[in-house]
């Protein structure tokens, strides 16, 4: 086995291993932090099969703003303590089963595919090369996903504006009934 | 097999150095903003500890490193005691891409300036950046005391704040560059800066640099007067250090990527390209010392305002500019 075949296996192991203890966790904080680590073990497979870029979208993104959302709420509401469950025992019956179809499907995934005896070229590709390949073949995608961001981001600074304004309403209001603030 | 072995101790080599200057410079920062606020503040500063208290910096690691390393109860002990580690080391990981100089040639081989020249080199500087939060957040989470967790959760909320404008405005600086290296993006400043280009991306970078390092005027994640000390208000002898060298050590890695991203990095006549760096470095951290001395703190609507309503239409008005003006040029 090639050095980069232990490493492999290493990080896919810190990855399904962080996994599986995120989704048993009963303390939410740790397991956000365990899942971050599998994130970030994820980046690190991009890396080492060759694609830098994903692996630097992958740690800020993820690891880096969602799970930072994720915490942020996490944070602040009250988990239930060790002890009781989150789930009605009942629910845990399609969980299995969906668990178990993916399981089977992957494990004839692996050993059916008629490429899984031939090792595949070491490659890189560089943000370069990776961004002329994109928009040689994908702009469209990137122009319509670029256009949803963009509304996305002038609808989110439309209703903080008319929050702000309401937010000044209720401040003036307060202000002139200073006694109902005080009791 | 040789030059492997040449090339894994030229790196070893540089690391130590690197490493070395790195904190003892973050070290003497700690000195320099103390007497420079004092003189702002018509004091005189640390004055007892060797001449002109040049022994400050000694004195404190030796008090730090010896008091107790206390954890409270209630903490959880695991994130309490490895938040502070994560915001010293994704601090000190980003100065790895900063390069420091032209390659050098010894004993026949290409020695590079810098520690590592990833092709990502921008985008590994963002994603450390957005990786120190967890230090604020964990730390002041796992302490178990209100004012660490408000602390924790400012802290959170103002860097995913600011890491937006912060990313955004050095897109027009990679549109000029044609590259994420920063050994590239020095080097297609080779007959100008690109500050002068980029004004408004250099005003956004920097203000949302120094909301991301949690300095006054947007040092509400630690308010004094409010939270005691924030999220590392529990935290005792060097893990509390810890939390200080990753300010400092932020410091001068902001100073140095400003360097780099607007200034023209390690350029400059006459004197030799690391003494530029430095220069240009000492000079970002003095403009900021000089802001912690001068300007009060920001409100807490103010900074989500200033981020969210100013800084992030500005960068993306800015983007589009910069991307018509390519075009035109082109």
């Amino acid at each position: 086995m090639t050095l980069y075949g232990i490493l492999f296996y290493l990080i896919s192991a810190v990855v399904i291993a962080a996994t599986a203890v995120a989704i048993t966790r009963q303390n939410m904080v740790h397991a956000v932090v365990y899942l971050i680590v599998s994130f970030f073990g994820t980046a690190m497979l991009f890396y080492l099969f060759g694609a830098p870029l994903l692996a630097a979208l992958e740690v800020i993104i993820y690891a880096g703003a969602i799970m930072v959302l994720f915490l942020f709420v996490v944070m602040m509401i009250r988990a239930p303590s060790a002890g009781e469950s989150a789930f009605a025992p009942i629910q845990w019956v399609p969980a299995a089963f969906f668990c178990l179809v993916y399981l089977v499907a992957a494990v004839l995934m692996a050993f059916r595919s008629p490429g899984m005896n031939e090792p595949l070229k070491m490659l890189s590709a560089s943000p370069r090369q990776f961004a002329l390949y994109v928009f040689e073949y994908h702009w469209f995608s990137i122009e319509v996903v670029s256009m949803l961001l963009l509304l996305a981001v002038i609808g989110a600074l439309n209703l903080g504006a008319g929050r702000k304004a309401g937010v000044d309403e209720e401040r003036s209001y307060r202000d002139k009934t200073p006694q109902s603030v005080e009791d | 097999m040789l030059l492997w072995v040449a090339g894994f101790i030229i790196l070893l080599v540089k690391l130590t150095i690197v490493l070395g200057v790195v904190l003892f410079l973050a070290g003497y920062l700690v000195w320099v903003e103390r007497k420079f606020l004092a003189r702002l503040q018509i004091r005189l500063g640390p004055n007892r500890a060797g001449p002109y208290g040049l022994l400050q910096p000694l004195a404190d690691i030796v008090k730090m490193i010896t008091k107790e390393d206390t954890v409270p109860d209630g903490a959880d002990r695991a994130f309490f005691l490895l938040a502070p580690a994560v915001v010293a080391s994704t601090a000190i990981l980003m100065f790895s891409v900063v390069p420091f100089g032209n390659d050098i040639t010894l004993l026949g081989q290409r020695v590079p300036l810098v520690v590592t020249d990833l092709n990502i080199g921008l985008l590994f500087v963002l994603a450390l950046s957005s990786l120190s939060v967890y230090g604020v957040a964990l730390g002041g989470w796992a302490s178990n005391s209100k004012y660490g967790l408000l602390g924790g959760i400012r802290g959170a909320a103002q860097m995913i704040s600011y890491e937006l404008s912060l990313g955004l405005s050095l897109i027009p600086i990679v549109m000029m560059a044609h590259s994420f290296s920063m050994v590239e993006i020095v080097e297609a400043q080779k007959s100008y800066p690109f500050i002068l280009f980029q004004p408004v991306a250099f005003l956004i970078f920097v203000v949302s640099a120094m909301a991301e390092s949690k300095r006054i005027p947007f040092d509400l994640p630690e308010a004094e007067n409010e939270l005691v000390a924030g999220y590392h208000t529990e935290y005792s002898g060097m893990r509390f250090g810890l939390f200080f060298l990753g300010e400092y050590v932020h410091i001068m890695v902001f100073g140095g990527i400003l360097a780099v991203l607007f200034l023209g990095g390690w350029r400059g006549p006459f004197l030799p390209p690391v003494v530029w760096l430095l220069i240009k470095i000492f000079l970002v951290a003095l403009f900021m010392i000089w802001v912690r001395g001068t300007l009060p703190r920001l409100r807490y609507d103010q900074l989500m305002d200033l981020g969210w309503k100013v800084l992030i239409p500005l960068a993306l008005i800015n983007i589009l500019v910069t991307g018509a003006v390519g075009l035109i040029v082109h």
